[in-house]
């Protein structure tokens, strides 16, 4: 189903795809298989302006909204989960400049970002701090003009390969949640290391890694905001970036109803391609009925965003939740449509429905989610 | 200042290997089929915009042209959205049907009114001619050096470049003066993905069109008139084929088959 782009809109969806089946859908399996990080796709991706969609104008970005972020990444996730969260990634750890960052601090690092000649990431997660990422344990102590940081964030989606990280600290830890702060740390910066590499159950072309720091001094000029403002810093950038979850769910659905529409048609048993019989034909119209109704959702969303709203919470992890648990049913209705064959890594759609699994996860699980979905539900009406 | 001007020579090809040929008039089928850049043109382009790219110390400008009909503006937009800065289209009714002389000719005219190229870039071959003649023939006329099947460029400023050229058995490296002419092979590189900043730009840009008159082309030098050469007949050769099924034991089989190839003096 074609939704009604603009012409700019269309470029980006065309030259995602390009990249998709050129460059991605080729290599995809071994980059699973081997826990690849494709610099190559990455750089590819950069050229193509498409990190640019991340930032504004004034920065160098082509940045217009969270929309045209959505229909990048969506096109994006319908080859490789492990690619898109590279790319997403990227995007999540420059939000916080953008919602928080003073202008110095957006001219020096959006225009790099921007080009994607560097990538940024998040950190926020810990061991002990997941759902209740208010429980994070990394300090920033001031020092005259430094912070001094020590802790340890743990699954960081580009570790080790983005070069400007934005990472929650806590700057008073008496204060609890209103203690935290979040600063911007370079990769190089003496006492900031990276641990070990995560083997992951999906999105294995995307590395996952454990910022270490141990007495890294960093600039008082890099803090976000002022001290106090990471908590909500870090919600805010969640409301943004949640529907983009949703558009990866979508993107990897979609890929994997084609593959199912395609097998389908191809597999006989009983002397006829299994298409014709009416057991799969609902599941497919199911598949595909549910990823249109998650798509919807996902752009209204982007839209009721980019139109500047500002209650967006509820909308933004509604559309998180309902794709990503469509994307879970979708994918493993893929294989059950491939039987057997789905089963073997020889097909496309097993490592469909690991890379799904992450999407019910992280940015918030979505049982959290159903928390803050009800709870702003009670506070301020159904609306 | 620009102190490198590259031309790219593209051209516009049916985008298939299934080419059907009208037995009645024995010209292409053009309907329902899409016309795309000539594969080993993307390299050319390609190649063309790393040069700009990797260059530091040099302004490089890159330019691509095309002769052909009004609608190849759509692969010079192309150019433009994989990085060409501009694109300038041939463009005259005197110039249909012209074999690769012809060609050469009206390529060679453009060439020098746009001054000063230094390097011309073209594809091995076209898709569809598959001549690999325009190339020489366009460094003849310029009389300017040709390497054909260059597969990598190792150094290039104003003056020099040096070059490494597919052979069959062998690689060979040559240093050669500026200007020059070069075709390349689909070894030289991995022709990228457009950017989204290159397809607005090919949106709104406006492509030049030169006619024979700009050029200072005459009528008998151009197209058909100018061609030394003439389509008189395209077609699909007849293979016939024959087939005989050999029965029996494999044993049987073999020894069938082993007398009926040599009696076909196959064997």
């Amino acid at each position: 189903m074609r939704y009604l782009l603009t012409e700019e809109q269309q470029m980006i969806v065309d030259i995602c795809r390009q990249i998709v089946e050129e460059r991605i859908i080729p290599v995809r399996a071994e980059l699973d298989e081997k826990e690849i990080f494709s610099w190559e796709i990455i750089n590819e991706i950069a050229r193509s302006d498409l990190f640019r969609l991340f930032v504004p104008e004034e920065y160098e970005g082509m940045g217009t909204g969270i929309f045209e972020i959505c229909l990048a990444t969506e096109e994006l996730s319908r080859g490789d989960l492990g690619i898109a969260t590279s790319f997403a990634a990227s995007g999540l750890g420059l939000i916080p400049i953008l919602v928080a960052g003073n202008e110095e601090q957006k001219k020096k690092y959006l225009p790099q970002l921007a080009s994607g000649k560097k990538l940024a990431a998040f950190g926020l997660t810990e061991s002990e701090a997941g759902s209740d990422a208010g429980n994070i344990k990394t300090t920033a102590k001031r020092d005259g003009d430094y912070y001094i940081l020590n802790g340890t964030k743990q699954w960081i989606s580009n570790g080790g390969e983005a070069d400007i990280y934005t990472v929650f600290v806590m700057t008073n830890p008496q204060k609890g949640i209103r203690g935290a702060s979040a600063i911007i740390v370079e990769k190089g910066t003496p006492g900031f290391e990276f641990g070990k590499k995560e083997n992951k159950l999906g999105m294995r072309s995307s590395v996952t890694r454990e910022l270490i720091f141990t007495d890294c001094r960093v600039s008082k000029e890099n803090i976000l905001g002022s001290e106090g403002m990471g908590f909500i810093i870090a919600m805010r950038t969640f409301d943004q970036s949640r529907p983009v979850i949703g558009a990866q769910a979508v993107g990897i659905a979609q890929g994997a109803l084609e593959e199912a529409l395609n097998y389908s048609k191809v597999r006989k048993q009983f002397g006829a391609a299994i298409s014709s019989f009416q057991a799969i034909q609902h599941m497919l119209a199911d598949m595909a009925t549910n990823i249109e109704a998650a798509r919807a959702l996902v752009y209204h969303t982007a839209k009721v965003i980019d139109s500047g709203e500002k209650n967006i919470t509820r909308l933004s992890s509604m559309s998180k939740i309902f794709a990503s648990d469509m994307a879970m049913k979708v994918t493993t209705d893929a294989i059950q449509i491939f039987g057997g064959y789905g089963f073997m890594k020889e097909y496309p759609v097993e490592k469909m429905m690991r890379d799904a699994k992450i999407t019910q996860i992280y940015e918030g699980t979505n049982q959290i989610l159903r928390n803050v979905v009800a709870l702003d539900m009670i506070k301020r009406g159904v609306v | 200042m620009i102190q490198i001007k590259i031309a790219v020579c593209i051209k516009q090809v049916p985008g298939t290997t299934e080419i059907k040929i009208d037995p009645e008039t024995n010209t292409l089928i053009r309907e329902g089929i899409e016309n795309i850049i000539n594969p080993f043109d993307a390299y050319a382009i390609e190649e063309g915009v790393r040069i700009r790219e990797r260059s530091s110390s040099e302004e490089v400008e890159v330019i691509a042209l095309t002769m052909g009909p009004p609608q190849s503006k759509e692969i010079l937009k192309e150019a433009i959205s994989v990085g060409v800065d501009r694109a300038i289209l041939l463009s005259d009714r005197a110039f249909a049907g012209a074999d690769t002389w012809a060609t050469s000719n009206t390529l060679a005219k453009a060439i020098n009114k746009i001054e000063d190229c230094r390097l011309i870039i073209l594809g091995k071959q076209t898709l569809d001619g598959d001549t690999g003649q325009v190339g020489p023939e366009l460094a003849q006329r310029l009389n300017i050096p040709f390497i054909g099947y260059a597969s990598s460029i190792l150094e290039i400023n104003r003056n020099k470049m040096k070059v490494k050229r597919l052979m069959e058995d062998r690689y060979e490296t040559f240093e050669i003066n500026l200007p020059a002419a070069i075709s390349v092979v689909k070894d030289i590189n991995t022709p990228r993905v457009p950017s989204l900043r290159g397809k607005m730009k090919a949106k709104s840009v406006e492509i030049p069109v030169w006619d024979a008159n700009q050029l200072g082309a005459d009528e008998d030098e151009v197209g058909l008139s100018g061609s030394y050469t003439q389509v008189v007949k395209i077609f699909t050769p007849k293979i016939k084929h024959e087939i005989k099924m050999i029965e029996g034991s494999p044993g049987e089989q073999v020894e069938k088959l082993y007398k009926e190839l040599k009696e076909l003096n196959v064997i």
